[in-house]
């Protein structure tokens, strides 16, 4: 984004600027699919019929971390699977943003042992923490939809 | 005693050494480590007992001798009957032989046991790490492994915890 | 963090032919992290241009130490930990660990208990099964299904709600009872789902059961027979599809299932086609057992009396000192169970779940181990899947129905 860098301070162009493009990247997030364990099935059960996921642009989850912009991190993390989880983050082309699913994603949850990373955040930068053990479906609309807000309100200069 | 136990009850006390008890009606027998694999292989053809439901192990740490109890639970399609076995093992380098050539089944069961508590099987096909990262140190479901249990964070000592948790970065 | 461990094709000789050593047949992982949705499962498998030769499943990348965490909790709150292992049978795990804890500790659950412990349990074994009919056929590209089955589970998700407040993890099942008594409405919502799940198990059959694209991609895949399923400890509706009829429900019956009249399902070819029919059987079946609990169910308490494990009402605690007492030691020391060892074993949508516990007197289980159903199904895996091109392997790794919270515990 080398000539939107340079033209920052050119006040009202690049504020349409920003708003246009933000917009444009909520309503056409889409997910990975990393779905790991219980959360993963109230990930699916949004996406399903009743709280549907595809009006929020997340039609489908891509299962290639190339082809995606947003992990949602569902489920309890393992010391086995905290490598994998960085290079899959690392694989995902900027701008990309981390949802943490759930208490296990976000602080290690009901398990504070040897097994279960304390926290997702040990391993990759996280924007939005969900609650909930599993977080109802409407929880994690919710969650989406602070990440739009976000998103929505990013500016120029720090953009990633 | 159920009466259908009373035969497989006597055969074993007499051929293989074993002590039997029982628990809330159910049957267990202490049989000594040499003799598991045998007595396996006669509780399967004999006694028609075809599957090996449960093949775990028991930990009673301070006290070494023996330290582990390795607990089979045999289960009969025909009779549906349940039936325990407990295997004691020493210590130090704790080894016993392995009954996978009596039901395959057990090839993972004991993978997991050597992953979590460290005894060794004779003669097993493929022995490696199975839920522990394969460059893990030390067997996790022993008593003397400590938990990893990680200090609830407050505000009071936000500072020792939170701070010191490593982040991940961009 | 640790790095990732990168197998070397060395390390793994003594599992792949020998062809694999000169190149001649393609070692590849199917790593982790795929787009189909059974969670984090790993396989090597070893091709053959598009056959299948060999296939090594690797997990432990969902390990929790539920077993070594429980140790260190009383029985009361260690039962919150039971429910997060077969996330999909959550209902299952807490009966395990119940009836395992009333069998070690003599106590009874009352009749209406045992209904209520049928009814949710039965509910729960559907709510699987929808989940798999789903996820399945968006395996072989069915996609319509899957909308469907998960529109029809959140009619039982909101039952669940109902009676506990809780839409998966509800902890309801307690040793020696339920937590609290159903709702008034409890008995209205069931019934109105047994009357429209029917027509709705209609539809999915007409969708797939005689669809050609879906018989090609079933019929005569991913064979077993009764010999290699019972040396491999294979139980379930797998079992059954090779025309063993053998159901724990049946041969070692619990909660006072034996007083409602059902039948075991079964098939003989052993396929994934069989084990689909099978399945849709069996919700019909549970249907039937919930509507005779519902019209059979008896009034009464739902908890044992025994206060030295079960704790008081809290009606009671304001009025009786004994109560509060009992209260008191319940929540701050918890229960001390006689020491000694018991297994219980029951019925869950993939096989024979087992709880294996042992006591030495102390108020925390000394040693806890579950016996779950997908070990021996993963481990069967490569048996049924050799000889098969890879879209197949998808297949068969959805019809076993396995969950990787069981596996890896």
């Amino acid at each position: 984004m080398g000539i939107e860098q340079k033209a920052a301070n050119l006040g009202v162009v690049t504020t349409t600027l920003e708003q246009a493009i933000n917009w444009s990247r909520t309503n056409s997030m889409w997910p990975m699919l990393f779905g790991l364990a219980c959360c993963a099935i109230e990930m699916m059960a949004a996406q399903g019929a009743s709280y549907d996921m595809s009006r929020f642009g997340m039609e489908l989850m891509r299962a290639s971390p190339r082809q995606s912009d947003l992990m949602i991190v569902a489920g309890r993390v393992s010391q086995k699977m905290a490598p994998v989880l960085r290079n899959l983050y690392d694989q995902m082309p900027d701008p990309k943003w981390v949802i943490a699913l759930g208490d296990c994603a976000s602080c290690g949850g009901v398990f504070n042992n040897y097994a279960i990373l304390q926290g997702v955040d040990e391993v990759v930068p996280v924007d939005v923490y969900i609650a909930g053990c599993p977080p109802r479906p409407e929880g994690l609309i919710n969650g989406i939809v602070m990440l739009h807000n976000k998103v929505k309100a990013e500016k120029l200069p720090t953009w990633k | 005693m159920d009466s259908q136990f009373l035969p497989i009850v006597q055969s074993c006390t007499e051929k293989f050494g074993a002590k039997a008890s029982e628990f809330r009606g159910e049957v267990t027998l202490l049989i000594p480590a040499e003799k598991i694999v045998e007595a396996c292989r006669t509780l399967r053809d004999d006694f028609a007992f075809d599957m090996l439901s449960v093949e775990t192990a028991v930990d009673y740490y301070p006290q070494t001798e023996p330290r582990f109890h390795i607990v089979y639970i045999l289960y009969s399609t025909i009779t549906h009957s349940f039936l325990n076995l407990r295997a004691p093992v020493g210590g130090a380098d704790p080894e016993i032989d392995t009954v996978e050539t009596v039901w395959p089944s057990a090839n993972w069961r004991e993978r997991e046991i050597w992953d979590l508590f460290g005894i060794r099987f004779k003669g097993h096909s493929d022995l490696r790490r199975i839920m522990m990262p394969p460059n893990w140190e030390g067997h996790p479901l022993r008593k003397d492994y400590p938990l990893g249990y990680e200090e609830v964070e407050f505000t009071f000592n936000y500072k020792e915890i939170s701070l010191q948790k490593p982040r991940g970065q961009r | 963090m640790r790095e990732i461990h990168e197998f070397t094709l060395d390390e793994l000789r003594h599992l792949f032919s020998p062809r694999a050593q000169t190149g001649e047949t393609m070692v590849l992982n199917m790593g982790p992290q795929h787009p189909s949705t059974h969670g984090v499962l790993r396989l090597i498998v070893e091709l053959d241009g598009e056959i299948v030769v060999n296939c090594v499943p690797d997990i432990g990348y969902l390990h929790t130490g539920i077993e070594k965490n429980m140790e260190s909790k009383t029985y009361q709150k260690a039962e919150v930990m039971t429910d997060r292992m077969d996330y999909l049978f959550t209902i299952g795990n807490n009966l395990a660990y119940s009836l395992a804890l009333e069998k070690l500790t003599g106590l009874q659950p009352p009749p209406r208990a045992d209904a209520v412990r049928v009814i949710l349990t039965e509910l729960s074994r559907i709510q699987s099964h929808l989940i798999w009919i789903g996820t399945s056929s968006l395996d072989l590209a069915a996609m319509s299904v899957f909308l469907y089955a998960f529109r029809e589970r959140e009619m039982i998700l909101d039952i669940f709600e109902l009676v506990s407040g809780q839409r998966m993890m509800t902890t309801y099942i307690r040793p020696g009872g339920l937590w609290r008594d159903v709702p008034a409405e409890f008995d209205g919502m069931v019934r109105k789902f047994l009357d429209y799940l029917p027509r709705r198990l209609d539809e999915y059959e007409a969708l797939l059961t005689k669809n050609p694209l879906f018989l090609d991609r079933t019929r005569g895949i991913g064979k077993i027979d009764t010999a290699t399923c019972l040396q491999w400890n294979v139980t379930g509706p797998v079992l059954r599809a090779t025309g063993l009829a053998h159901d724990i429900r049946k041969s070692n019956p619990y909660s006072g299932i034996e007083q409602y009249d059902f039948n075991i399902p079964t098939e003989t070819s052993g396929d994934i086609y069989a084990r689909y029919k099978v399945r849709v059987a069996e919700m019909r079946e549970s249907l039937k057992i919930i509507r005779q609990a519902l019209d059979k169910m008896p009034y009464g308490p739902v908890r044992d009396n025994n206060r030295k494990y079960v704790p008081p009402p809290r009606s009671e605690i304001g009025v009786s000192m004994e109560a509060l007492i009992h209260h008191f030691k319940l929540w701050t020391e918890g229960f001390t169970p006689p020491p000694g060892a018991v297994y219980t074993p029951v019925e869950s949508p993939r096989g024979e779940l087992g709880a294996f516990l042992e006591s030495n007197g102390g108020p925390k289980p000394y040693r806890i181990h579950f016996r779950t159903p997908s070990i021996p199904l993963l481990q069967a895996l490569p048996l049924m899947a050799k000889g098969h091109f890879v879209a197949d392997l998808v297949g068969i790794i959805g019809s076993i129905d396995i969950v990787l919270g069981d596996t890896d515990r």
